[in-house]
């Protein structure tokens, strides 16, 4: 009987527990922190003394599982889809090098963008670096493909990409776990060249890694996660990746009447596609995030049968799938209750009450009011919903770092004073380097860091650069007179308006401090305390 | 045995909570259950939902198609309305009916009540009065709870267990609060 209770997020980290994790490096992004922070809450982790706390960001964090995995560990890395756009560099070498102990990198995609500024599709990316990837349907197959994913690594010295969405990653629900697997003893790489991709051994290792590729097909023509179920009504053939599965099985409580392809596992396995392919007169291709494989079965031509799916309106190009939108594209008959009464009004986010970015945001908007709009470069994070009335302080918000780099670039272009926004976790993340570009042209840019000692957004996870902002300014070259931290409160709202004016009119690098800690964090403190 | 199950608020209002004492209770009468929550940036103050399905056999989709929900609970009167798409035509909508005002073009209070009146089966209470009733003023969700268990299928005693359970550590006077907030929404008579 299923003993456990978890979040697909937490199935994945109990999975790679019980399959002998020896270290999971990550940074927070929703919807994938839940995977490290079952990690840190767990006992057994911590029995096993493996490694969980958070790293400064996706890349520093996917080098250091690599390197664990090079001293024969089993090691994860987990992140939100865009951090793996951070990661890229280390993901796409990784294959090259191949692993020593098993290595999974987890992705968590967001289609439909709850919490994100892109649906971008991960499984682009496993083709793109020539990684084997997984997909689970359900919080079982998420646990179950951890234990699989490791063994499979370490059998092919490959990477393994899981590719979760939101929707699975944030839903809950019972889980029947395996026996525990001890973890890996600490051992090196038979070829001790392996890793070092100089031009002439990158060039050999490149080789074996496409000579791989025939046996990782081979693998997923017998997975257990790429499943065939036979139809009698070949009129429609169905190839269902990943959650989609769910949403399938919904609409048919007294079984589907057609060929079912069912696809946990990539490379798709081919021999099993053309089966489907020749069987059926037409085929249905039903993927959450972009049409992956739909794209492939129809080619550049297009293909000679009908492939339905996201491509050709059976169902919408954007956004996540669901039951409803399932059943449309198979013409079934879908009820619906009543229509959402007109007077319900839009509730989007907002800073809580006290948070101290809207202290912040009013004493900038206020030192700016003099000069023409649209100078505030921001970045990722709860001061993101600065762009929201009643604030409308900031003007961009593009990716994790974007805020201080994209104000040089505009600053450079003539548009002084310009003025960056960001927190102090995604400082530490992707900021600091676009700070020593600005100290090293001396651009005139007004740089805020707003300090609330913790990654908030995500709820309330480690700051990699707490405490050592300053230093960190001085230490990269800013001028200590031009470094001001102020305490956003309205009873010091009028110094703080002429400090930031002050800065403003200074040609060069300023960075300002507003710091104060997280409302929502510092309630949990008090109640810590009481406790 | 099957219930679909849309729980809604305003991020903060605790239905969470909620979700969490159906979920052990669940577990308690040893159902099959999936439950999706939203995390991330619409807990900040913005609406929230999370679809609870309980069943004696398998459950597939973690999403409650449109149309098919049994229930739904809401601990905030306008967020009740905005998932009426998915309210099946005889399903019930258990709401509380205190406003929680965060935005400039809150509706009156007024119309979601003429609103309510246009739906079948509706429990409109309001769960904050009851809850500073009680000196438990955290506890309204669990009012709101209290007045839906009669049509959960699932007894009674088992979310007071759960109850118990979740807040356990807590120490016993949260305990004793959440579980005389479930009572007294169990015993709301309009």
């Amino acid at each position: 009987m299923m003993n456990l209770v978890l979040l697909g997020d937490e199935a994945i980290a109990r999975g790679a527990i019980d399959a002998g994790l020896s270290g999971i490096y990550a940074y927070p992004g929703t919807p994938s922190t839940e995977i490290t922070e079952y990690v840190q809450h767990s006992k057994e982790a911590k029995e096993g003394k493996v490694h969980y706390t958070w790293s400064a960001n996706e890349k520093t964090a996917m080098e250091s599982a690599l390197g664990m995995s090079y001293a024969g560990k089993r090691a994860m890395c987990a992140m939100k889809h865009v951090g793996l756009n951070v990661a890229a560099d280390v993901f796409m070498n990784s294959s090259i090098t191949g692993v020593n102990g098993g290595f999974i990198v987890v992705s968590a995609d967001d289609p439909s963008m709850h919490s994100s500024q892109n649906e971008q599709d991960s499984r682009y990316y496993g083709k793109f670096a020539f990684i084997p990837m997984l997909e689970p349907c359900n919080q079982q197959e998420a646990y179950d493909m951890m234990h699989y994913g490791f063994d499979f690594s370490e059998k092919f010295e490959t990477p393994v990409l899981v590719r979760i969405t939101t929707r699975l990653a944030h839903s809950r629900a019972g889980v029947t776990p395996k026996t525990k697997k001890e973890q890996n003893s600490v051992k090196v790489p038979d070829d001790l060249r392996r890793y070092v991709l100089i031009p002439a051994n990158a060039r050999k290792r490149y080789k074996i890694l496409l000579e791989k590729q025939a046996g990782l097909e081979t693998e997923s023509e017998n997975s257990v996660f790429n499943t065939y179920y036979d139809g009698k009504d070949k009129s429609l053939g169905i190839i269902v990746c990943g959650i989609a599965y769910n949403y399938l099985m919904e609409n048919f409580e007294n079984g589907i009447p057609y060929p079912v392809l069912k696809i946990g596992q990539y490379p798709l396995p081919r021999k099993k596609i053309e089966k489907i392919f020749n069987e059926c007169n037409e085929i249905l291709v039903l993927e959450d995030g972009y049409p992956f494989v739909e794209e492939m079965l129809n080619g550049f031509f297009g293909s000679e049968k009908k492939i339905r799916g996201r491509l050709d309106a059976s169902l919408p190009r954007d956004g996540e799938l669901n039951p409803d939108l399932v059943a449309k594209a198979l013409n079934l008959n879908s009820s619906q209750g009543s229509a959402i009464p007109a007077l319900v009004a839009n509730r989007p986010p907002q800073l809580c009450d006290g948070c101290s970015h809207i202290d912040a945001y009013k004493a900038l908007n206020e030192a700016l009011k003099d000069y023409t709009p649209g100078r505030v470069l921001s970045d990722i994070g709860c001061y993101t919903l600065g762009a929201l009335p009643p604030y409308e302080t900031i003007n961009s918000c593009v990716d994790m770092g974007a805020s201080i780099t994209m104000a040089k670039g505009a600053a450079d272009a003539g548009l002084v004073p310009a003025v960056a926004v960001i927190g102090d976790s995604t400082f530490s993340h992707s900021g600091i380097t676009g700070l020593l570009d600005c100290v090293n042209d001396k651009t005139p840019v007004t740089i805020f860091i707003l300090d609330n000692g913790i990654t908030a957004m995500t709820g309330g996870q480690f700051s990699p650069g707490h405490g050592k902002l300053e230093d960190i300014c001085k230490g990269v070259g800013v001028e200590p007179e031009h470094i001001h931290v102020l305490n956003p409160l309205s009873r010091h709202h009028e110094e703080n308006v002429k400090i930031i004016k002050q800065e403003l009119e200074y040609n060069g690098v300023s960075v300002i401090i507003p710091r104060r800690i997280c409302i929502v964090e510092s309630r949990k403190m008090a109640k810590e305390r009481k406790k | 045995m099957k219930k679909d199950i849309i729980l809604a608020g305003v991020g903060g209002q605790g239905i969470v909570s909620i979700a969490a004492t159906i979920g052990y209770a669940a577990v308690a009468e040893n159902l099959f259950f999936k439950q999706s929550e939203v995390h991330g940036m619409s807990q900040r103050g913005g609406a929230v939902q999370s679809h609870f399905r309980l069943s004696d056999k398998e459950i597939f989709s973690d999403l409650i198609p449109l149309g098919k929900a049994d229930i739904i609970i809401s601990v905030e009167p306008m967020e009740a309305l905005r998932y009426l798409p998915w309210l099946s035509k005889n399903g019930w909508l258990v709401t509380n009916t205190e406003p929680y005002i965060n935005i400039p073009d809150y509706p009156s209070l007024d119309s979601i009540m003429t609103e309510f009146s246009k739906i079948q089966n509706v429990i409109a209470l309001n769960a904050d009065k009851i809850a500073k009733e009680l000196k438990s003023s955290k506890s309204a969700n669990m009012v709101v709870l209290g007045a839906a268990s009669p049509y959960l299928d699932i007894k009674f005693e088992q979310l007071e267990k759960a109850i118990h359970t979740l807040f356990g550590r807590k120490g016993e006077k949260i305990v004793e609060d959440n579980i005389k907030a479930l009572r007294a929404g169990k015993d709301y008579k309009p």
